[in-house]
């Protein structure tokens, strides 16, 4: 169990560290990167905590369809100039340098007061009714209409926002 | 009927994008605003008992949970009255077919979101229509590509992931002691729980979530940037409706269906809508723009319904409805007129207006009765959600709320007063002789919502009796 503890520990260490890289880089190709390492280490977290469903769409709509949406942003943005880069760089090192220390100790807060992970796991398994995806496809009819209607609002967004960009 | 509200919109939506009705795109506006009115009407006429049932042939054969309590009527009804008239609205400030299109493709798709939301009673598909509104907004708001609107529309985007992100939280913390998601089974488990400091975390992550959608203090700074640097027609619809259902509706529902609305709560959510109230309206006096300080009075008008829902009585919880209502119309109607004023004037800066009522007069007096409506004049329909608001407050000991209340009416009278002597009153200023007055499609949704200010005061009565009393009765137990 500890060993299990540990190896959770670890991972989430990683999967903060790699949001963190995403989020201060100011390259946007190794923002991507650190998105979608983010994601494949969220991804394993959430196949070790029992629901490899949730872990496949994890991996596929954000590792996948997210990362493949963001790099298609990218090339149509501008290069920086090197200089420019590099004031760039320590800009946001000078303006973010308390980042990882918030997250350190939001880390520790949480930890100190969150649920014991044991009693989530075990009621959520108690409370949980069935396959997931027969709750998805017979009992939650609403929900895959709502997921329809979010993806049209997405498609019509890339569309919207970007189709025209290319024209400018 | 409550499935059809839902699916209906998607469908015209999913119809008309078809490649071999491309032809029909160039009338789609007068399809998305026949839909929007058949909504009005239909929810009216069953409202009035003209249609009796409530199951359609969808209900049959889809595995739903919904409702359709007095109070989900009466936000179905201010959605389709505030997305007609943000419909009509584009149609003025649009100009490309194409482009109306796409506008009213997403309006269709906000639609289908808050329909579901009203009608919603499963905390999973409540987040999940939740969302559908809110990315629907985030286009809408950088619709027309320009700075501002992107910078509006990506503070929203922030402030939205982290009122998702507490909504998320407390669903999980809740389906740890509830066996469903349903409000039903939720509320059952919740009465039944000993976990009591689990529920008291939920609680807290759902309402702070509900107060970033809608816009209370200190959670409204995203609000003016958004309302502001949106188009014309989504302002209308911003302001009109999508942050009151996704924030407050949601808040309604939540305290009254789910967790019990009593002790700390209440007080929690009074003290909240006394500051939302007060610190909108000393916000709003310090504007020049038009649409930021209309922005800053719907912070301090939904704090008004926040003070009716505080007080748990059915009086208060009846007026906060009511008051739900009336600001959907009147804010609404300030927004048509100020997409009026702007598309003559170029400017929003009302330091740069002055006496224009005489050059567009239907914009003025429809913007007097939108003004006179909000600042709680007798008899328009605003004066009597107020009224309520304050009684209830009294009448449940919060009685310093109440003062506070009708003290933030004076501040209120006192910035609409200055916005109409800054804009239509007086003399009119050099060089806007050549204005001239709004186009039809924003003259008729600005008239339109006038009549329904005037109607919805004249006949309070039979609306408080039949309407809205049933209302606070059913959500005060």
């Amino acid at each position: 169990m500890i060993d299990d503890l540990a190896i959770n520990v670890i991972l989430c260490v990683l999967m903060t560290a790699a949001a963190l890289w995403t989020v201060l880089t100011v390259r946007l190709l190794r923002s991507a990167i650190g998105l979608a390492v983010t994601s494949a280490l969220l991804t394993i977290i959430i196949y070790r905590f029992d629901s490899p469903l949730a872990a496949a769409f994890e991996l596929s709509v954000c590792a996948g369809l997210i990362s493949v949406i963001f790099v298609s942003a990218i090339t149509l943005t501008a290069r920086l100039s090197p200089d420019r880069l590099t004031q760039r760089e320590g800009e946001v090192l000078r303006r973010f340098w308390f980042l990882p220390l918030l997250v350190i100790i939001a880390g520790v807060l949480l930890y100190q007061t969150s649920i014991p992970i044991e009693m989530v796991v075990g009621e959520a398994k108690t409370g949980a009714q069935g396959d997931v995806r027969s709750i998805i496809w017979n009992t939650r009819h609403l929900d895959l209409i709502g997921q329809i209607a979010i993806l049209l609002a997405g498609a019509i967004g890339v569309v919207l926002l970007f189709k025209e960009r290319k024209h400018d | 009927m409550p499935t059809l509200l839902i699916i209906v919109p998607l469908a015209l939506m999913l119809v008309l994008n078809l490649p071999f009705l491309r032809a029909a795109r160039r009338v789609s506006f007068w399809f998305c605003a026949i839909l929007a009115l058949v909504q009005v009407a239909a929810v009216a006429a069953h409202m009035g008992g003209l249609i009796p049932g409530y199951e359609d042939l969808f209900d049959r054969y889809i595995n739903l949970t919904l409702t359709m309590s007095g109070l989900s009527e009466v936000v179905l009804l201010s959605i389709g009255i505030v997305v007609t008239a943000s419909l009509f609205t584009a149609r003025a400030v649009i100009e490309n077919h194409e482009e109306r299109f796409k506008f009213g493709n997403l309006v269709m798709l906000a639609m289908v979101g808050l329909n579901g939301t009203a009608l919603l009673a499963d905390l999973i598909s409540l987040y999940v229509f939740i969302e559908i509104t809110a990315v629907s907004s985030f286009i809408l708001i950088a619709f027309n590509r320009d700075a501002d609107g992107l910078e509006g529309s990506f503070k929203y985007i922030i402030l939205s992931a982290v009122a998702t992100a507490g909504l998320l939280s407390a669903i999980a913390l809740l389906m740890m002691v509830s066996q469903g998601t349903s409000y039903a089974a939720v509320r059952e488990a919740l009465g039944a729980s000993s976990n009591s400091f689990y529920v008291k975390l939920a609680m807290g992550f759902f309402m702070c979530g509900l107060f970033i959608k809608g816009g209370i203090v200190p959670f409204h700074w995203w609000l003016p940037d958004a309302y502001a640097s949106a188009p014309a027609p989504a302002s209308v619809l911003l302001a009109g409706i999508v942050t009151k259902v996704s924030g407050i509706y949601t808040l309604i529902i939540v305290t009254t269906s789910i967790f019990r609305l009593d002790g700390a709560v209440g007080e929690i959510i009074v003290v909240l809508g006394a500051v939302s109230a007060i610190a909108g309206a000393l916000l709003a006096l310090g504007q020049r723009d038009m649409k930021r300080m209309l922005a800053y009075s719907s912070v301090s008008q939904v704090g008004y319904i926040l003070l009716g829902l505080g007080t748990g009585s059915a009086l208060g919880i009846a007026g906060a409805v009511f008051h739900f209502f009336n600001h959907a119309i009147f804010k609404s109607l300030l927004f048509v007129n100020a997409t009026a004023v702007e598309g003559s004037l170029g400017t929003r800066d009302m330091d740069r207006m002055g006496g224009i009522a005489s050059k567009m007069p239907v914009t003025g007096a429809t913007s007097l009765i939108g003004f006179f409506s909000a600042a709680g004049i007798p008899p328009l329909a605003g004066f009597w959600s107020k009224i309520m608001i304050i009684i209830a407050l009294w009448q449940t000991g919060y009685t310093a709320a109440a003062v506070i209340a009708a003290l933030v009416g004076v501040l209120t009278l006192a910035y609409f007063l200055s916005m109409q002597r800054r804009v239509f009153f007086g003399k009119l200023r050099e060089g806007l002789g050549g204005i001239r007055e709004a186009r039809l499609s924003v003259l008729v949704p600005a008239v339109s919502l006038a009549l329904i200010t005037i109607a919805a005061g004249l006949f309070f009565k039979p609306i408080y009796t039949m309407v809205l009393m049933p209302i606070g009765e059913m959500l005060a137990k």
